[in-house]
């Protein structure tokens, strides 16, 4: 966490958070507050907007009502800088290129955590040996590692995970898991979307519940 | 923890987008084979006269080019939208306009440069006087920024549809019609013997002006592209 921020802030905090498409409802309103090492588990049936809220909450759309608040001030897309690193359906991998380089890629544009280097985060999410295999070549559940790598890479404290279970196997899932507890422990928090199939499992996350609106 | 600066993410963006480029470097070279084939359709329709051809060369060329480069456009932001790249650039702390003019440029660089290059060899197909070469040269290395850039612009507002391949045509010919006349206009008053300075520092000031703005509007316009 950057020292200069207020440590007795929450990290996030949303108020009567709404977001509707063409006048059309997609979420909200909600309010949630999310500190400081804290995993919460969004849940809702398909189509009840878990990844347009993500998608709010990382600034890439505009919320229609409501206010949300990072570390008390006001989210805008030029504020977010380090804070927040989101894992959509789209992994922002390229396929041509190598693992390594698609973390030395994803290093160059969003800085690096101190103490760890791009091939460090290969090894932790279990793909030691496949530095220089092109992501083309990797397994559906080998590409969503290497872009939990990324996450690991980037010094941002807030993750916005969009079904981070998806494509994984029973290792996969135990090692989101530890990724997202070890997260949690360095002062980190993150929002992760679950449909309820694959479940957050180490302890009981607090859990935010989206209904179709 | 080190927050990487905005130059580190400009280089880390040029170096992926030329691996990007090199790794697929058959892909590229097709505008340059479209380029040549379109140009090399003139003799055989006008027939081979000298003095016809001589005439239209100029202007022939520019078109040939700013075509060529028109249909590697639609590719400028594609890839990246589709596999979420561009969420992440969007996402990143830099300016997004700043990350853009790479990629601008380095579209700049992959198909104009090769076109370029193989310019001289168009003119002489096509019986171009040797004199107006460097004219042409000047006004083709004018003239293919400001259409990257004034093409990125409409990429950045087109990139969310499927198939925009003819609504950016549609977008981009009208506003790259003075380009073309101010470029072919200089090639012309060479070929006649006249001042050809005053159109090409006229393409110099439009591209100051598109190296500030487009890089801006492109960002603008993706950002309203991308809700």
């Amino acid at each position: 966490m950057d020292p200069v921020l207020d440590e007795s802030l929450p990290l996030l905090e949303a108020a009567a958070l709404a977001y509707a498409r063409n006048s059309e409802p997609v979420f909200g309103p909600i309010d949630f507050v999310l500190r400081a090492g804290e995993i919460v588990l969004v849940e809702g049936d398909n189509g009840s907007g878990k990844t347009t809220l993500l998608k709010v909450l990382s600034g890439l759309l505009a919320p229609t009502a409501g206010t949300v608040h990072l570390h008390g001030e006001p989210l805008t897309l030029a504020r977010l800088s380090h804070q927040v690193a989101l894992l959509g359906h789209l992994l922002g991998l390229k396929m041509e290129l190598s693992t390594l380089e698609n973390l030395n890629f994803a290093v160059g544009l969003g800085g690096i955590r101190a103490g760890i280097t791009p091939k460090i985060a290969l090894a932790s999410v279990g793909l030691e040996g496949y530095e220089d295999q092109p992501v083309r070549t990797l397994s559906a559940g080998q590409r969503k590692r290497v872009a939990l790598a990324r996450l690991l890479l980037v010094p941002a404290g807030l993750w916005l995970l969009d079904e981070p279970f998806a494509n994984l196997d029973r290792n996969g899932i135990e090692l989101v898991n530890r990724v997202l507890d070890n997260h949690a422990r360095r002062g980190g928090a993150a929002l992760i979307t679950s449909h309820g199939a694959y479940a957050y499992t180490s302890g009981t996350p607090r859990k935010l519940v989206l209904r179709v609106a | 923890m080190k927050p990487g600066t905005t130059t580190a993410a400009c280089v880390a963006l040029l170096r992926r987008d030329f691996k990007l480029i090199w790794r697929r470097r058959g892909d590229a070279l097709s505008p340059l084979l479209f380029a040549i084939i379109v140009v090399a359709l003139f003799p055989l329709a006008l027939g081979p006269e000298t003095a016809l051809l001589a005439r239209i060369a100029a202007g022939t060329i520019l078109v040939a080019v700013l075509l060529a480069m028109l249909l590697s456009l639609d590719t400028l932001f594609r890839s990246d939208l589709d596999d979420g790249s561009l969420e992440q650039l969007v996402l990143s702390p830099h300016p997004l306009s700043l990350l853009l003019a790479c990629k601008i440029f380095v579209h700049w660089l992959t198909t104009a440069l090769p076109l370029l290059a193989v310019a001289p060899l168009l003119a002489q197909l096509l019986h171009m006087p040797a004199d107006v070469l460097s004219v042409l040269l000047a006004s083709l290395a004018l003239s293919t920024p400001l259409l990257s850039l004034i093409g990125a612009v409409c990429v950045a507002l087109t990139v969310g549809m499927r198939r925009s391949g003819m609504l950016l045509a549609l977008l981009v010919l009208p506003l790259i019609v003075p380009v073309l006349i101010f470029g072919a206009g200089a090639c012309d008053a060479a070929q006649m013997g006249l001042a050809y300075t005053a159109p090409l520092l006229w393409l110099s000031a439009w591209l100051v002006v598109a190296l500030v703005a487009a890089p801006l509007a492109a960002a603008a316009a993706l950002k309203i592209s991308l809700t």
